[in-house]
């Protein structure tokens, strides 16, 4: 069977609740807040909604149920995405089907996370059955010492070095130097980034996001729904999802998006060299470079040259998270798989507020989540269209 | 005045003393120790119940164990095979007027002192009555060895083929019995030497002297302050149901 | 390779001694079988009964078909180093204290790929002897160790953490009368402990052997509560190790042919003693768990596998023995990180077993499996063909063992 398109999907009302180190509100504050947030930017009544979806992993036994009681909220449609860093393509792919089918009409995603000085810890010990039996023993090093592993691999494969590493979080903090939210506004440089303090080797400080509170949103709806409400919006031209991808690697050096990206970009009409904008999800920079593979633009194990060769700033030669991404702008929660996403939108839709992407109509985002024990298992993209 | 008001003034001038003839009972003192396929003598313990504390704030007091035969102690008549069948032979039947007797002290210190085996004979006792006179019928016969100035290892004074510590030979307890002996005293673990089990009968001092209804007290000290004679021993036994002994605290009235 | 660890330096009095942290405890059911098989020195995995697929991490159903039956299997050792990374920074207070620390993922030969502590002999892309390991927590957890043995490899810090090398450590033996307890100190003082006390109860009594005692005598006698008091605030603050070697063997039975003193006095060896040396030596011990080079570290309590499963041939003492495994439990779950070894015995070799048939365990076995157990960081050793006989038949069915043990 022929995947149906996403065709009359478009997505407005990005949102952005600026981050703290720590917070003293519960999560559902900061849900709460970015719900309320994307609705006044639509112009909408909490009662106008009728899709609500939700990714947190600080809500304790509550999940998006809860929350339309505490929100007072009455959906005809309603979803909970665990999945980490990829909930905001998986959010919006299952908002976008209800849209199209007339499950709903209009749907908020929203993704949203408090942070306490013990709480990153705390969800750390917890994190999966196979995080507590099998990694968190081995050193408490959460997913630093997960990350380093997968980054001593990378390097051992494809001959990365640091300084190639260094170049992703260099570009991402130039870009985050002109976004008003990021956490980390301290310029860095290369020597910087190369002397930084040791982590879990080969992974240093400006390897690593800082774990933070806040929150992002969305609103989903079909086209002549935002014409009508009168929203800038851009289009979903094609989505992948995937998870537990090639389960016989012994060692993380590709995603799942290897297996789906040419159903992507035929979704989309489009090839790599059609992206204006890419919005990777960066916890580690070895991630990143995963991505610039899988997703096509460039071969396996050439990530390392391709950094090389490119300009990552916003305004360079390959335009790259552009907010600067969860490496400067910090890690709320699940709100960093919505980070990028909703940074495509602005930039899509005339609304940066930051660095501005000269002429990007066409945006791929994709999401990365979910290091269950010795590798990540979700992936997803999707590629977003200017008006 | 009556002798029991002259006894009070004498006890109250200081004209008679009081002397303790009772090793302390703690976990350290050696007890008997038989062959290690029989039942063994409980050593003492003692155990806290509460110490001004949460299991009682106001008050202290402990929980003891020990074995009828642990320590200073009094043996009866039936702890003995030979003395089973008589009357009156346990700790709460034998008669009350028993426990209150005088004392004869045979002083064998200088005997002993080099000498794990020594035994009491009877030319010894023949000629501790040529100097002390006759030993009247219903007094304890205590024999002093100064043993008890001994600690640990040399008190038990153990080797591989048993104790070595002094005792009578079966023609002196025999003599015992027939002087009418309330019973027999020593400072040893045991009425009977270390080496009574190779005798004939074996362990005489328990088998002829309880087979006669007499007493034993063992693990005494402080004979050394006894006159020959003329002192009073004191050393009744708890009042055991059917008990075989008792430890108890023995004490001698002496003239100062 | 390794550094030979020098012996422990006198420590600073003035110095707050680093804190008896345990590493993560939390797991899994399914996941406690690592620590089942690491407590006897086992490398053993899940093993899918329908399609023979080996398992990890532990599941509950298989990765391969689904299969519910998971039972645990010894599986080769076999693997490779496929990424390594030293640990830094960690946000758990045991790890934080004990950084750097090394760690990296291991391709098994037998198909899962592991993260494993790393043994600092191990090299980037070695080919690896992986292990079964109880951490300071008391749970199973991997260490890859190299290939081939070097000199001081038992020196290696990581794997410090997971064992209880007598070396350099100070040990009190608590029945130096039993022939046992004078082989234990034998070996242990062999095996480079750097004090032995052997305990002596009734110091009044001739001590068969005295002459050639292992390190020196103390008074202890674990029936009395005065004594063992005593003894610990005079060593409970150095010994490192204790082993509790007291066994007092009677045969005869229940309702006949024990008198009750001498079920008491089995009791009173078996677990008042034991509950005594636990209250007066535990908490200083425990307190002492992560002090130094050389930190307290272990507990041994020798038990006969009656306790498992009685011999009506002597039912007091294996009731007696029954206590003395439960207390263990109880004292292991209590003490960590401190580590409880029971070290379970059949008949031994002395004049309580003469009926026995061979074979009987010598004091001289009793003592180099302690030793060994000791290094390899073990809860349970069984030693001699009849206490793995009885363990295996045990673990096979308790409930046929009971009646085969009926007679």
């Amino acid at each position: 069977m022929i995947r149906h398109g996403y065709e009359g999907v478009v997505l407005a009302a990005p949102v952005t609740i600026p981050y703290q180190r720590h917070s003293i509100h519960g999560a559902a504050w900061w849900i709460g807040r970015a719900l309320a947030e994307a609705l006044r930017a639509a112009g909408l009544r909490p009662a106008d909604i009728d899709g609500f979806c939700c990714s947190s992993f600080s809500l304790g036994a509550d999940t998006a149920v809860g929350l339309t009681q505490h929100f007072g909220l009455s959906p005809r449609w309603l979803d909970h995405i665990p999945m980490g860093g990829a909930c905001g393509v998986v959010a919006l792919r299952r908002a976008a089907r209800a849209v199209q089918a007339g499950d709903a009409d209009i749907v908020a995603c929203v993704a949203g996370d408090t942070s306490t000085p013990d709480s990153f810890r705390q969800q750390l010990q917890s994190f999966s059955r196979f995080a507590t039996d099998a990694t968190w023993p081995y050193g408490g090093g959460g997913p630093n010492a997960s990350f380093a592993l997968l980054t001593d691999a990378y390097m051992r494969a494809y001959g990365a070095t640091r300084e190639d590493f260094g170049r992703i979080c260099v570009a991402q903090r130039q870009n985050a130097l002109a976004f008003p939210h990021a956490l980390m506004k301290r310029p860095l440089d290369l020597a910087h980034y190369l002397a930084a303090r040791p982590v879990a080797d080969p992974i240093a400080l400006f390897d690593c996001v800082m774990p933070c509170a806040g929150a992002e949103a969305f609103l989903v709806m079909r086209e002549e729904t935002a014409r009508a409400l009168s929203l800038p919006a851009a289009h979903l031209r094609g989505a992948i999802e995937r998870h537990h991808a090639f389960p016989d690697d012994p060692i993380q050096l590709r995603g799942g998006w290897a297996m789906d990206r040419d159903e992507l970009y035929a979704m989309a009409a489009t090839t790599p060299a059609g992206i204006d904008l890419l919005q990777t999800y960066d916890d580690y920079p070895v991630i990143v470079m995963m991505q610039f593979e899988d997703l096509g633009f460039c071969a396996k194990g050439e990530a390392p040259a391709f950094v090389r060769a490119h300009d990552l700033t916003a305004a360079g030669s390959f335009p790259h998270n552009s907010s600067g991404g969860q490496l400067s702008v910090g890690q709320a929660g699940a709100a960093g798989g919505y980070l990028g996403l909703v940074e495509a939108i602005r930039q899509l839709t005339g609304q940066a507020i930051g660095a501005v992407v000269p002429g990007a109509r066409t945006a791929l985002v994709s999401g990365f989540g979910m290091i269950n024990y010795d590798r990540g298992l979700c992936s997803a993209a999707a590629i977003l269209a200017a008006p | 005045m009556t002798s029991l008001a002259a006894f009070a003034a004498d006890l109250a001038a200081g004209r008679i003393r009081v002397v303790d003839l009772t090793q302390t009972l703690s976990p350290d003192f050696p007890t008997i120790v038989l062959p290690p396929q029989f039942g063994q003598c409980a050593p003492f313990r003692m155990e806290q119940i509460s110490r001004y504390d949460a299991d009682g704030p106001g008050w202290y007091w402990n929980n003891i164990t020990v074995g009828e035969h642990t320590g200073t102690h009094f043996d009866a008549p039936v702890h003995w095979v030979t003395g089973k069948d008589l009357p009156n032979n346990t700790t709460d039947t034998l008669p009350a007027q028993n426990l209150v007797a005088p004392a004869c002290v045979i002083d064998c210190s200088a005997e002993a002192a080099d000498n794990g085996d020594y035994l009491l004979t009877v030319p010894v006792l023949e000629a501790w009555e040529a100097a002390h006179g006759r030993i009247p019928a219903g007094a304890w016969i205590l024999f002093r060895t100064d043993w008890s100035k001994r600690s640990g290892a040399a008190y038990a004074n153990m080797r591989d083929d048993g104790a070595h510590t002094p005792g009578p030979d079966p023609h002196a307890v025999r003599w015992m019995v027939g002087r009418g002996a309330l019973g027999f005293g020593v400072e040893t673990i045991g009425t009977d030497a270390g080496q009574a089990h190779l005798m004939d009968p074996m362990y005489p001092a328990h088998s002829m002297m309880h087979g006669a209804g007499r007493y034993g007290l063992q693990c005494l000290c402080n004979l050394d302050q006894l006159p020959p004679t003329g002192a009073i021993v004191i050393a009744p036994p708890l009042k055991i149901q059917g008990g075989s002994g008792s430890p108890l605290r023995v004490l001698a009235l002496v003239p100062a | 390779m390794t550094a030979k660890l020098p012996p422990p330096a006198p420590a600073n009095p003035l110095a707050v001694p680093r804190a008896p942290l345990l590493p993560p405890t939390t797991r899994s059911r399914a996941a406690l079988g690592l620590a089942s098989a690491a407590a006897e020195r086992r490398f053993a995995l899940q093993v899918c009964a329908a399609c023979a697929a080996v398992q990890y991490p532990p599941r509950e159903v298989c990765l391969a078909c689904l299969g519910h039956h998971l039972p645990w299997r010894d599986v080769p050792r076999e693997g490779r180093v496929l990424a390594t990374t030293t640990i830094r920074i960690s946000a758990d207070p045991y790890f934080r204290t004990r950084t750097p620390w090394r760690i990296g993922t291991v391709r098994l030969a037998c198909g899962p790929v592991v993260v494993a502590h790393l043994h600092g002999d191990v090299a980037p892309g070695a080919s690896v002897r992986m292990t079964l390991r109880l951490d300071k927590s008391g749970q199973g957890v991997m260490l890859a160790m190299p290939a081939e043995d070097s000199a001081n490899m038992q020196d290696d810090p990581q794997l410090r953490e997971m064992t209880c090398d007598p070396r350099g450590r100070r040990v009190l033996v608590t029945d130096g009368r039993s022939a046992a307890g004078q082989a234990i100190a034998a070996a242990l003082q062999a095996a480079g402990a750097r004090e032995v006390f052997l305990g002596v109860a009734e110091p009044w009594r001739p001590l068969p052997g005295r002459d050639r005692l292992a390190g020196s005598a103390v008074d202890l006698d674990c029936t009395d509560e005065d004594s063992v008091r005593r003894c610990a605030a005079s060593l409970g603050g150095r010994v490192e190790i204790l082993v509790n070697t007291a066994l007092h063997v009677r045969p005869g039975g229940i309702s006949a042919g024990t008198s009750m003193a001498t079920a008491r006095a089995e009791m009173e060896c078996a677990y008042f003693g034991p509950l005594r040396l636990a209250r007066h030596f535990g908490p200083a011990l425990r307190a002492r768990a992560a002090d130094g080079t050389h930190p307290a570290c272990a507990w041994v309590g020798l038990a006969s596998v009656y306790g498992l499963a009685a011999n009506p041939a002597f039912g007091g003492f294996s009731a007696a023995q029954a206590a003395a495994l439960s207390l263990l439990q109880s004292l292991r779950a209590e003490l960590r990180p401190i580590r409880v070894l029971r070290v379970l015995t059949g008949p031994v070799d002395d004049e309580w077993h003469q009926a026995n048939p061979p074979p009987k365990v010598s004091p001289a076995a009793l003592a180099a499996a302690v030793v060994g157990a000791l290094r390899d960081g073990l809860e349970q050793v069984a030693v001699g063909d009849v206490a793995q006989d009885f363990l295996a038949r045990f673990r096979d069915n308790p409930d046929t063992l009971a009646r085969e043990l009926a007679g």
